[in-house]
């Protein structure tokens, strides 16, 4: 870790619990790095998660943070972003956390484009609880939950925030790095909801379970699987099965909600 | 045939539901109770039971679908701890007020906040005014039983209410104990086949259930589950006997241990009343008479068993793993003094509040309870009513 991001952790909590070859790790040190180049005053920022692997990440971070119940990250950080409508709101979530216990807050804070950022860590499974399918493993993988392959169909969670509303969504993957900081960056810096999904490795379970070999191994799959939104428009759906798609999907100005907010508070209060 | 076998609880809990055969189980995994579930998902699918197992996105849809379900007519389980439990809140009072003998083992654990995922009694204590019945297990073995009973106990028609089956998280649910299960067959006949009077998929007889019930009739409805809970101690105690029959291993509301001629007792839930056990018997020993009354049953409260159990006794010491801000300790303390208020001969009642969060148990604890129970007994004075045991103060 370069010297200058060390005053982002909290040093005397380290080491983090994530297993060998966790990605976790890695979005961690991305959002830092996009802090860092934004040049914000840690002060003005507010680091929220709920439960799981993921979640852990603010405990380590030298920031206002909460650490909430499980799934409910987004409802908590909307209560903040309501009392303290200047400060950087970041959520930090998992597949399980965000899209399962927490769907239903997700999709709302979507469609109120709230501005928080949320990062999503998506290991397509829950990790902390050894390994259970997720609204985020793909249809057919292995979990402990499904042996004989995973029938429900995954989310894809960047048509999910679009649809419900986001006004910044885009997606990365832990090998990509410097594409991963950038789309940080300019999620932190965007005016409303924004979410930046992460394609994330857990070979402790997911690996295991779906015999993908080493964390090494897994990187070269999120390498080679992983293409730009413009290339994935001259693909078949069938030629893209299996490839992670990549980039800034949907980046729009709408009106924000604690601003609206306020308008109407004005507006109540005689006003114009 | 017995068989006399090692299992961690949660392993013991699954291996009951495996020998149970719910029609539906629907479940959300949660430290520590997760595994009880990933064991018995792995039981259906390796064919072993007829279950439909059911993945659900959160606690609160666990037991929603296990209403479902036992409305449906299923005979249904779930299963969870802590601040899944919590989130089942809403729903577990829907499940007793709508009579479903839904059986669901805890994994006692801490609430939320500070974060904590180890064990005390917080998660089922919160759930006391819910209408469930709640059942307390020391270790592995009275886990197991209780699985077994409680499915009976809780399609017994004059009850008709969800039964929690308590046991502590990670003491009992991660620790491997020696057990002894029944044979499957021991199991099916004990458990029987569940054939509720009314339900949803009756077609012949089409009923509405989770109605809209005002003033007129809402009152009536609750009595009724006071009722269901009275009538529950009888039943508790006569499936303990039958079970007693089939096992070998007696139960009722309450167990006592060496309380007969005792002068000093405590009383407490699930894995610590074994420490108390092993206390005891060195205190004997040394010629203290001391005893110990574990309440199997926390809900109905064996009142009239409780203040029977300690009428001779002259200091008791109630110690709960569990907290309610009353400013007048734990929850158990408050029942078991009101259960010897009657009795009106001056038994000295003091609580203790331990374990919280998984603060070990020490037996040099129980110890010093009992020596401070002597002290009350010799000096006739109680100083202070509630304690904190264990704690940095």
């Amino acid at each position: 870790m370069r010297k200058e991001l060390e005053k982002y952790f909290r040093a005397n909590r380290l080491p983090h619990i994530w297993c060998p070859g966790c990605g976790h790790g890695i979005i961690t040190g991305a959002l830092m790095r996009a802090i860092d180049n934004l040049k914000l005053d840690k002060k003005n920022i507010c680091i929220v998660s709920g439960i799981g692997c993921s979640s852990r990440a603010p405990g380590y971070l030298d920031f206002y943070t909460l650490h909430t119940t499980h799934g409910r990250g987004l409802a908590f950080a909307t209560g903040i972003k309501f009392a303290k409508p200047d400060l950087k709101v970041i959520v930090v979530t998992g597949d399980g956390d965000c899209t399962a216990i927490g769907g239903n807050h997700f999709i709302h804070a979507c469609r109120r484009n709230i501005d928080i950022t949320t990062i999503v860590f998506n290991n397509n499974i829950y990790g902390m609880t050894s390994g259970q399918y997720s609204p985020m493993t793909p249809k057919g993988a292995y979990a402990t939950t499904a042996p004989y392959g995973n029938i429900d169909r995954n989310f894809d969670l960047c048509k999910l925030a679009d649809a419900a509303g986001a006004t910044y969504v885009a997606r990365s993957t832990v090998y990509h790095v410097p594409q991963l900081i950038k789309l940080m960056e300019k999620a932190i810096d965007h005016k409303g909801f924004s979410m930046v999904e992460v394609a994330d490795i857990c070979p402790t379970y997911f690996g295991r379970k779906n015999k993908l070999g080493s964390p090494v191994k897994m990187m070269e799959v999120l390498r080679d699987s992983a293409i730009s939104i413009k290339a994935a428009e001259k693909l078949s759906k069938e030629e893209l099965v299996g490839k992670i798609i990549t980039g800034e999907f949907h980046n729009e100005i709408a009106p924000e909600y604690t601003e609206e907010y306020e308008k109407t508070i004005e507006k109540a209060q005689g006003g114009c | 045939m017995n068989n006399r076998v090692a299992l961690t609880g949660n392993e013991a809990v699954a291996q009951a539901m495996k020998q149970i055969n719910p029609d539906v189980v629907a479940a959300y995994p949660i430290t520590p109770q997760t595994e009880i579930v990933q064991f018995f998902s792995n039981f259906v699918n390796n064919g072993q039971v007829d279950t439909e197992f059911v993945a659900v996105e959160s606690e609160h849809s666990a037991m929603s679908a296990a209403v479902g379900a036992a409305s449906a007519g299923a005979r249904t389980m779930t299963a969870t701890s802590s601040q899944g439990l919590a989130l089942m809140f809403e729903v577990v009072y829907i499940a007793s007020a709508m009579r479903l003998p839904i059986v669901f083992p805890v994994a006692n654990r801490a609430l939320s906040g500070p974060i904590n995922i180890h064990c005390d009694h917080s998660d089922a204590m919160g759930l006391t005014n819910s209408g469930v019945i709640q059942l307390f297990s020391e270790n592995a073995q009275e886990a197991y039983d209780n699985m077994i009973q409680a499915v009976r106990i809780a399609e017994h028609p004059d009850v008709l209410l969800p039964v929690m089956v308590n046991l502590d998280g990670f003491i009992t649910s991660h620790a491997l104990d020696i057990l002894e299960v029944l044979d499957d067959e021991t199991v099916k006949n004990f458990v029987g086949i569940y054939n509720p009077e009314e339900f949803l998929l009756d077609v012949k007889n089409p009923i509405s259930m989770g109605n809209l019930d005002m003033y007129d009739f809402y009152f009536e409805h609750r009595r009724q589950q006071v009722a269901a809970m009275e009538a529950a101690k009888k039943v508790i105690e006569d499936v303990g006997k039958e079970f007693e029959k089939v096992s070998g291993r007696p139960y009722g509301l309450i167990e006592t241990y060496k309380l007969d001629d005792a002068d000093m007792a405590v009383v407490l839930l699930n894995s610590a009343a074994g420490s108390a056990k092993g206390v005891v018997d060195e205190l004997r020993a040394k010629g203290m008479k001391v005893g110990v009354l574990k309440p199997r049953a926390f809900r109905p409260f064996p009142f009239e068993e409780i203040s029977t159990a300690l009428k001779g006794v002259k200091a008791v010491a109630v110690l709960d793993r569990a907290e309610t801000f009353s400013t007048l300790g734990g929850p158990m303390f408050a029942d078991v003094r009101a259960a010897l208020y009657d009795l009106k001969n001056d038994i000295k009642v003091i609580n203790y509040v331990y374990g919280l969060g998984g603060r070990d148990l020490r037996l040099e604890d129980v110890e010093q309870v009992f020596n401070e129970l002597d002290e009350i007994v010799k000096s006739g004075k109680t100083d202070k009513v509630v304690n904190y045991l264990g704690l940095r103060e």
